[in-house]
């Protein structure tokens, strides 16, 4: 008898919407449901309850963070600035979400292009703000071949996107960490000391463009409370950017393949053309994510770095309230606050409260942890 | 066995929040009999087979009044399951098969006969295997009882539509304490020749003693098997007579409080031979799985709706499909002098046809997307409607505005129900959508429209509605329109020739006006 099972379980939402369509046409089911609820579970509705959870134990280290001798504003600046580092590598997570390829798991391949950018400005002897607009000079057609061959590749497994996406970025990174000895570099910066070749595993960026965004129009109060106010002008230049493009007829097309590509396809839309380009956008803004990450940082970090970048940036946004094919600019800024914010003060109050340096460890169990719950939640708040 | 009625339901009330969907329904059903039970889509249908069935919906939003006998006992199923074990079928609209598993197997999926063995001996019973032979003969059982022929080797993925549906009877069919079966509109995807099989069946089954609730759109199917008629207008029972004594019109009057024109007769047929060739179609092959295209040689005349109709998997939804690229095709197709090449729907649209997929909600809409983004979409793409240029023309912006005047027009012109433009496609019933899909071929203003099964799953007040709108769409605009529709009915009321489609050919153009025998004949001439 359980063949029935699938009519009425498997999915619910169906059934909700055939309700919703057969009963009251002419009403909004949700908003009704919302003026049930009344105006307090409405709001928690709307935002998530998981969001809402975050948020509040966010807030809630906040405030616990003073009473156990850490200084407040030494935690909000560091959230500031880790929100500020994060934020542009979790909007490239949005193109990729809106065309239907999923999350972009692929991201590493993105930031190995920023990567080669970072060290090759350095190499061909660029120093100060200008390292990094050459940076970014460098890493853009370096991110727009490998995005093509990265989105050429995905257009051909349709349906497994993010397995392969997550073999793309691994692979790529082990291969680098041959190509980072290999490739010639020269500059002394950047070497390592005896042998006078091969990139070291972590270069300091001072000299070159170590916080030149940050340090942009940047607010001090007192010794430990800085704003990167030329950073978040970037990334709110980046996200109007994108926000922009999504409304562009191209944008629209692309946001329609991922909804529904024969919709699209009998639309007239090259479906394969939309993907590839959100693609490359991705690899791009990957790109430019980790050269704004390391301005920020002060150093690049090279080798098995990349490894650990996709995953966090995949949780930040969903737990923003994206879902694997619905994401917003909100999503994005909400996602990467919360995301960093825990990251940063959990271990930080849980350190002060036990008075023991067990940071790396809480910081470990945090972190993934709030990765698998990412990864486990789907579609609650803003999403759909 | 008592006096007691089959099945009884009293008083059934159900509101969703405060919205009153169900009042007062009294309904009683004995063995054998055949209840036809119809209402325009929103009438309450749907929701009181749920609450018969114990579907977790009802549950969650907040329960119903009134209650439920079955043999005289009072019983309250909390889950689908129970209703099950108590020997209540039911087939859905919407197929819950396998695609990938074959008939047989989903006919019979997770009541197996099954083999022991060694294995199975020592670890228990889920390691026993199948018993092919035994699952062979009960579905091929089941498909006799049926009445209807289909093979049970054949995956779901590749069976024509009208087979699945089959396939789900036939899986109710298979249980052997089935007692109610409530067939949801199962005749709206079946061709005339496949819904007569199913209606004989039905009989068959009402005289081994299954009670049936029939629940359809097409109303002389109900006259035809039914031993009585419910008719539900608004969450009221407004019509409960032996079928005997009422007719389709009554029906109709009843189900719509208004009355509509069955149409058809009065109207004029225009005598398109003297007008000029719009398109021509010439060795059309379509690769389209259960849809196979083999050799279609057709004129359409400029200003005409011409009709294509034929029974299901003979190939008549394969034309549009293949022209409009959405499937491998070859052959030449001239519009206007002009060759559309095949398998660019893009070329197509910038020739300025456009398309009525069959498929609403997997090519025609965005179900996650506002109506506004439905309708303007393809024209926009197309066309560059709605947009708006930004810094001389550096970028090309939505224009929001222009794009929610639009989709208001339409929703005014085509009765679209709503609450706002914004809505989300998926939220609108399945009449509404149709007109969405309309909308945005509309809104593409082309000069040739395929519209394929316009009115496939809708209620007859929308139906109506649809051809109305797609008459003087072709009227007004001077569109020629090309409608393919397994109903000969439908189509004879608003084309002006229709050609029927056989074996993957044309067996013959005849005017509207020709006999339902003249077009029979056709229908069968090539059947491969």
């Amino acid at each position: 008898m359980l063949e029935k099972k699938d009519n009425n379980f498997n999915s619910p939402s169906k059934l909700n919407d055939e309700l919703k369509s057969t009963i009251t046409p002419a009403a909004a089911p949700s908003k009704l449901q919302m003026r049930e609820m009344g105006p307090l579970r409405a709001m928690a509705a709307s935002f998530g309850l998981p969001r809402l959870i975050i948020a509040s134990f966010l807030l809630l280290m906040f405030i616990v963070a003073p009473f156990v001798g850490n200084d407040f504003w030494t935690q909000i600046s560091n959230v500031i600035n880790r929100f500020s580092w994060n934020a542009i590598l979790v909007l490239a997570m949005v193109p990729m979400i809106h065309s239907g390829c999923g999350l972009n798991f692929g991201l590493p391949l993105g930031i190995i292009s920023g990567l080669l950018g970072a060290t090759l400005s350095i190499e061909l002897g660029f120093t100060g703000p200008g390292s990094f607009l050459a940076a970014i000079a460098i890493a853009t057609p370096i991110a727009i071949v490998l995005g093509g061959g990265y989105g050429w590749l995905l257009n051909r497994i349709k349906g497994g996107e993010m397995m392969i996406a997550t073999y793309v970025g691994f692979s790529s990174v082990s291969f680098m960490c041959m190509m980072w000895l290999l490739l010639p570099y020269h500059s002394p910066t950047m070497v390592w000391g005896f042998a006078g070749k091969g990139l070291r595993t972590t270069i300091s960026l001072e000299g070159f463009y170590s916080e030149v965004l940050a340090n942009f129009l940047a607010i001090r109060v007192g010794e430990n409370f800085k704003i990167p106010t030329g950073t978040l002008l970037f990334i709110a230049l980046m996200a109007f950017l994108m926000w922009a493009f999504l409304h562009t007829k191209t944008g629209t097309a692309m946001t329609a393949v991922g909804s529904n590509p024969t919709f699209a396809k009998a639309a007239g839309v090259n479906v394969d053309r939309m993907r590839l380009l959100s693609v490359v956008i991705s690899t791009w803004l990957g790109a430019l994510g980790i050269l704004v990450y390391e301005q920020g940082f002060g150093f690049i970090q090279l080798y098995n770095a990349p490894f650990y970048m996709a995953l966090p940036t995949v949780s930040a946004i969903l737990i923003g309230g994206a879902s694997v094919n619905k994401a917003s600019i909100a999503n994005v800024v909400i996602g990467t606050f919360l995301f960093q914010g825990m990251v940063t003060m959990t271990p930080t109050v849980m350190n002060s409260v036990i008075h023991m340096d067990m940071s790396e460890v809480i910081r470990v169990i945090v972190s993934q942890g709030m990765i698998l719950y990412a990864l486990t939640r789907k579609t609650e708040g803003g999403g759909r | 066995m008592s006096n007691a009625p089959l099945l009884e339901m009293r008083n059934i009330q159900k509101d969703f929040f405060g919205n009153q969907v169900l009042t007062d329904i009294n309904l009683t059903l004995r063995e054998g009999e055949v209840l036809g039970l119809c209402g325009e889509n929103g009438a309450g249908k749907s929701t009181l087979m749920k609450i018969l069935f114990g579907m977790d919906v009802i549950r969650e939003t907040g329960g119903f009044g009134g209650e439920i006998l079955l043999n005289g006992e009072k019983v309250e199923f909390a889950t689908p399951f129970e209703a099950l074990a108590a020997g209540i079928g039911m087939v859905h609209q919407e197929f819950s098969l396998i695609p990938g598993f074959t008939a047989t197997e989903n006919i019979l999926l997770n009541r197996e006969p099954q083999k022991h063995s060694v294995l199975s001996e020592v670890f228990g019973e889920r390691l026993n295997t199948l018993n092919r032979k035994e699952m062979d003969v009960r579905s091929a059982a089941a498909i006799e009882r049926m009445g209807v022929h289909i093979d049970a080797d054949m995956t779901i993925s590749s069976m024509p539509v009208g087979h699945k549906q089959f396939t789900e009877i036939a899986r109710e069919l298979s249980k052997e304490q089935l007692k109610l079966l409530i067939l949801d509109e199962p005749t709206a995807v079946l061709t005339e020749k496949e819904a007569e099989a199913l209606l004989e069946s039905i009989r068959n089954m009402s005289k081994r003693g299954i009670a049936i609730i029939f629940i359809t759109h097409r109303l002389h199917e109900i006259l035809a098997v039914c031993n009585k008629v419910v008719v539900m207008r608004d969450g009221r029972v407004v019509q409960d007579v032996p079928a005997a004594e009422t007719s389709v019109s009554e029906i109709t009057r009843n189900m719509v409080g208004r009355s509509v024109e069955t149409g058809g007769n009065t109207r004029e047929v225009r005598d398109v031979s003297g007008l000029r060739t719009m398109m021509s179609i010439r060795k059309l092959w379509v690769d389209m799985p259960s849809e196979l295209v083999r050799g279609v040689d057709l004129d359409i005349k400029e200003g005409e709706i011409l009709g294509i109709g034929g029974l299901a998997g003979q190939g008549k939804l394969g034309i549009p499909n293949g022209i409009m690229g959405m499937y491998e095709a070859g052959g030449t197709v001239i519009l206007d002098g002009e060759e559309i090449p095949l398998g660019h729907p893009r070329k197509c649209l910038d020739a300025s046809m456009a398309f009525v997929s069959e498929d609403r909600r997997g090519v025609g809409l965005l179900l996650d997307e506002s109506l506004e983004w439905n309708v303007s979409f393809a024209a926009m793409q197309i066309q560059n409607k709605y947009l708006k240029k930004l810094f001389g023309g550096l970028f090309t912006w939505r224009n929001e505005r222009a794009i929610r005047e639009v989709t208001e027009k339409y929703v005014d012109e085509l009765a679209i129900k709503c609450t706002s433009t914004k809505q989300k496609a998926k939220e609108l019933s399945g009449g509404n959508q149709q007109k969405i899909c309309l909308a945005k071929a509309f809104a593409l203003e082309p000069k040739f429209l395929f519209a394929s099964e316009p009115t496939r799953g809708i209620d007859v007040g929308a139906k109506a509605l649809v051809l109305e709108a797609l008459r003087k769409f072709n009227r007004e605009s001077g569109v020629t329109v090309v409608m393919i529709s397994s109903e000969l009915e439908e189509l004879r009321s608003i084309c002006d020739r229709i050609a029927i489609v056989s074996g993957g050919r044309i067996s013959g153009i005849l005017p509207a006006t020709a006999s339902s025998e003249e077009f029979g004949m056709l229908m069968v001439s090539q059947v491969v």
